[in-house]
């Protein structure tokens, strides 16, 4: 905490040695160390004054009640869950659900967005109208009312069970969509191998065509050959091994559907509000990168002689993609943190279960939200760091 | 209209019959007729908004033509688009801004079309951009980004750019307006060499009367959508026939 200034005196000016409270640099040190004595004494007023309010309760502090039996139960769990674990196992069952649902959600957000933002500029009339109004009816209208609107008016409005809408051998209803689940048999690892043979190959031949490409000028098509090795490869193993797979389909059992796997109507309202109101962000950040691109850059491409394609692939998105990605980035940590509005429809992410009912429970107001934080703090610092990985990877140097 | 009638050796290299052009209401080219040489090289000066920039961008299609017609090397050009490719292939162009790749290094620029455009083996495209490059005076810049260089090296690099690909016409629209005083010549230089080796028709949008009288076979005057005047550089310049053209002379020979 010393200042900048070097603190020699001027040597052609011996004489001129200032007064203690006229000289600068003593001077920044005296209030530099005034301030950190009087942050000090705060943090520790607050500290003391905290833990004389928590022990005049008779609440205990420290990370404990971690341990304890939770005796609650949770709606959806990605980990074997019950109410006789710990308030410990909540916190990473919220976790999870917090991670599963801002994955899902960006995932389909980053498709919908670059397929509303390329449609906006669209020469089609009618296409990039419809993407226009997309954008602004979803961008501004809170959050919050979308959650609702999917949740309680949409999804809470389904006929029950027994009426339940049949889709795609699965079945939504007022309790959620309840989908058949592969369950594999012995035999399908070599489906597996058979992927992992494809993507290696696809790899190999990437590299060879690239080479020959650079040597020859000539061409493959690399994207067909692609998707036979890695789709086709393996599929065609898939059924030579006798299709090793068997399919365990939901079937009304009572009053309810058994099997399968569900997805719960607080999850997918969630995912539905979080991915259309982001992408309508995401839609306007890919627009505008891909407006930022000069026009004087396609016409160039055009005198060349270069076809659509390879004007969009060479030219267009290596410059948009630049200055698409550092907002991206934001939009991603947006929606991680937006999903903490779960808890307004109970979907059970960490802000409702663990922050929610484990902090009403134990009344450990303090460890929880720290802990909250934590966790959104280091996803979001992890999101950024991937972000900022890719897009040093992408940018472009130029000088 | 959109046979592919591409014989060898069509008569002119470039010949428009009574194109028009309009911007919604404005019309920006009115009958314009011109029939170019095989390596004739054309100088097209005029003042600003007349024309003259709107029509060579017509003929590589940059800009739409709605009347008339523009026939290259043979090839109508047609909203056809193996038309326009095939033409596209045939004209150079060079831009006032330079529209270099900024995020392709310049060997990077010139190899782009020939490799993805011509399919030609990197190390041949490489070999040929570095021949340009030398050509134009900058082969050591040859790994930097446009970024790097001066504006004349950019331009002369935009030049190089055009010569890979090979063209039969070369289209230079305004290459040195946006350019300091003391890099225009340095330019310059490199088209007035091009010119000089022959062979390459050229039609060269400028205000450099000193360019056109060194190298123009023949000079066009265009004022709000036509064709004034045309004539070889000598008489253009010292005889001019008509009023607008010795009003607009006057204004820029002052200087």
């Amino acid at each position: 905490m010393s200042s900048n200034r070097p603190s020699s005196e001027s040597p052609t000016k011996p004489d001129s040695t200032p007064r203690f409270w006229n000289d600068p640099d003593k001077r920044a040190l005296i209030f530099q160390g005034l301030i950190v004595l009087a942050l000090g004494a705060f943090i520790l007023t607050v500290v003391s004054n905290t833990l004389h309010n928590l022990e005049q309760r008779g609440i205990t502090t420290g990370f404990d009640f971690l341990s304890v039996e939770a005796g609650f139960g949770i709606l959806q769990s990605l980990i074997p869950y019950s109410e006789a674990d710990s308030y410990g196992r909540t916190f990473i069952v919220g976790l999870l659900n917090t991670v599963l649902v801002s994955f899902l959600g960006i995932i389909a957000a980053t498709f919908l967005g670059f397929l509303i933002g390329v449609g906006r500029l669209s020469k089609n009339w009618l296409l990039a109208k419809i993407c226009a109004v997309y954008v602004e009816i979803f961008r501004n209208i809170p959050l919050l009312l979308q959650i609702f609107f999917w949740y309680f008016a949409v999804l809470r409005t389904l006929p029950s069970p027994r009426q339940s809408f049949e889709l795609f051998g699965g079945y939504l209803n007022v309790r959620g969509l309840y989908l058949p689940a592969p369950i594999l048999e012995d035999g399908f690892g070599i489906v597996w191998t058979a992927l992992i043979v494809g993507i290696v190959a696809t790899w190999l031949f990437k590299r060879w065509a690239d080479k020959k490409h650079d040597e020859s000028g000539r061409e493959y098509p690399v994207g067909l050959i692609a998707l036979g090795l890695i789709v086709g490869l393996p599929l065609l193993v898939f059924f030579f091994a006798g299709a090793p797979v068997t399919m365990d389909y939901p079937a009304l059992k009572g009053f309810n559907f058994r099997g399968g796997v569900t997805l719960i109507p607080e999850l997918i309202a969630l995912w539905l509000a979080l991915t259309i109101y982001t992408a309508a962000f995401i839609a306007e950040i890919v627009r505008g990168g891909i407006l930022a691109v000069p026009h004087g850059q396609l016409e160039a491409a055009s005198a060349l002689g270069l076809p659509r394609g390879r004007t969009l692939r060479f030219i267009i998105i290596p410059q948009a993609l630049r200055v698409i990605i550092p907002p991206l980035t934001s939009q991603y940590l947006n929606l991680t943190k937006n999903s903490s509005l779960a808890t307004a429809i109970g979907y059970p992410d960490l802000v409702s279960v663990f922050a929610g009912t484990t902090l009403n429970q134990t009344g450990q107001a303090i460890e929880v939200i720290f802990m909250t934080m934590a966790v959104y703090l280091t996803l979001s610092v992890l999101t950024s760091i991937f972000m900022n990985w890719y897009n040093s990877r992408s940018a472009l140097i130029e000088r | 209209m959109s046979t592919l009638e591409k014989s060898n050796q069509a008569q002119f290299m470039i010949e428009l019959r009574d194109m028009n052009k309009w911007y919604g209401e404005f019309h920006v080219l009115k009958n314009i007729n011109l029939q170019v040489q095989r390596g004739e090289r054309i100088v097209i000066c005029g003042p600003s908004g007349s024309g003259k920039s709107t029509m060579i961008r017509c003929i590589n299609r940059l800009e739409e033509h709605q009347k008339g017609d523009i026939i290259v090397n043979g090839t109508e050009l047609t909203n056809d688009l193996k038309n326009i490719e095939l033409i596209r292939r045939d004209v150079g162009m060079v831009f006032q801004h330079f529209n270099l790749f900024p995020h392709l290094t310049v060997l990077e620029n010139c190899c782009l079309a020939p490799i993805w455009v011509k399919k030609k083996p990197r190390a041949e495209a490489e070999a040929t951009a570095m021949e340009y490059l030398e050509r134009v005076k900058i082969p050591d810049q040859a790994l930097k980004y446009p970024g790097q260089l001066s504006g004349g090296q950019q331009q002369r690099v935009a030049i190089a750019r055009s010569l890979c690909m090979n063209p039969d016409v070369m289209l230079f629209d305004e290459p040195t307006s946006a350019l300091d005083p003391e890099m225009i010549k340095e330019v310059l230089d490199v088209m007035i060499e091009l010119a000089d080796e022959g062979g390459m028709t050229m039609l060269c949008v400028t205000h450099e009367m000193g360019f056109a009288k060194t190298v123009a076979d023949r000079v066009i005057f265009m004022d709000a959508g036509q064709i004034i005047e045309e004539n070889e550089p000598h008489e253009f310049f010292n005889n001019p026939q008509h009023e607008r053209t010795q009003l607009f002379l006057s204004q820029i020979l002052q200087h």
